[in-house]
């Protein structure tokens, strides 16, 4: 009983960190405030994934995502807003809020009524096992090929920021 | 209470909504980029969700998904990141309602 009620409660911690940063991340007017919000976002993800038994992609996440990715958009946001405007670095568009947050909410209560309403073909749960071996088993067998050319889309992805960014470095500023 | 699929799916359907608000409504492209980056997040989020809930015993196909979700949003971040770089090089501004010109 204990240890339901302890899902219960980790479940509702994460839901709220996450949800919490992500309206931060949407409503924030200072560009670091939002970068650094997607922090909580991204933790509060990877705890729901533990939560859900996939433990290497918490790990994952916490490691490409807040080790690699965020950091990225942090130097992008330092390099581009200027220190004097931080302030209003991310001012959302000043028509059509009214519509964006209508469509926006409408669409959430679509998803979430489909959510709800759906029949879904539940299965009875099995211990949380590790997952990393069986994961490893299905990158390597039947997605070797997805997980090949990965390697490759994502060589090419560095060489091409490489490529784009060194122009903008090696110019200078144009002024 | 044990959190259910359902609470996994509405959680998601929030954080999707929060990223298409900020894509929408943002004027700095790294803005815009933040939101894209919560509907990755919310895609995989319901990725592992399925995955544990649904089709535990059909092998870890939603699982092998949400690394593709984070290896390729780690080179869209990249590139898309350089780019911005480049953008405002040669505009002094990344707003986007400022970026009406195609080439010089």
């Amino acid at each position: 009983m204990a240890r339901v009620d302890f899902a219960g409660v980790a479940f509702a911690v994460l839901a709220l960190l996450t949800l919490g940063s992500a309206a931060i991340v949407a409503f924030a007017r200072n560009v670091m405030h939002s970068a650094v919000a997607l922090l909580g976002t991204l933790c509060g993800v990877a705890g729901l994934y533990v939560l859900l038994s996939a433990d290497f992609l918490a790990a994952a996440q916490v490691l490409v995502y807040v080790g690699g990715t965020l950091i990225l958009f942090l130097f992008a946001a330092m390099l581009t807003a200027r220190i004097e405007h931080a302030e209003t670095s991310n001012e959302p568009l000043a028509t059509g809020r009214k519509a964006a947050a209508f469509v926006t909410i409408l669409l959430a209560f679509a998803l979430v009524t489909i959510a709800l309403d759906t029949i879904w073909p539940l299965e009875e749960k099995t211990v949380a096992l590790p997952s990393t071996a069986k994961l490893g088993h299905a990158l390597l067998g039947a997605y070797v090929l997805p997980f090949e050319l990965a390697s490759l889309v994502l060589l090419m992805a560095m060489v091409g920021a490489l490529v784009i960014a060194r122009r903008a470095v090696k110019a200078g500023p144009t002024e | 209470m044990k959190p259910t699929l359902d609470h996994y799916l509405v959680v998601s359907a929030i954080l999707f909504a929060l990223g298409l608000f900020t894509v929408i409504t943002r004027k700095n492209a790294v803005g815009i980029l933040l939101g894209v980056e919560l509907i990755l997040n919310a895609a995989a989020l319901d990725f592992v969700a399925f995955d544990h809930f649904v089709a535990e015993s059909r092998g870890p196909a939603g699982q092998v998904f949400v690394l593709f979700i984070i290896a390729f949003a780690a080179s869209e971040a990249a590139v898309a990141l350089a780019i911005v770089l480049q953008v405002y090089r040669s505009h002094r501004s990344i707003a986007v309602d400022d970026l009406t010109q195609l080439r010089n």
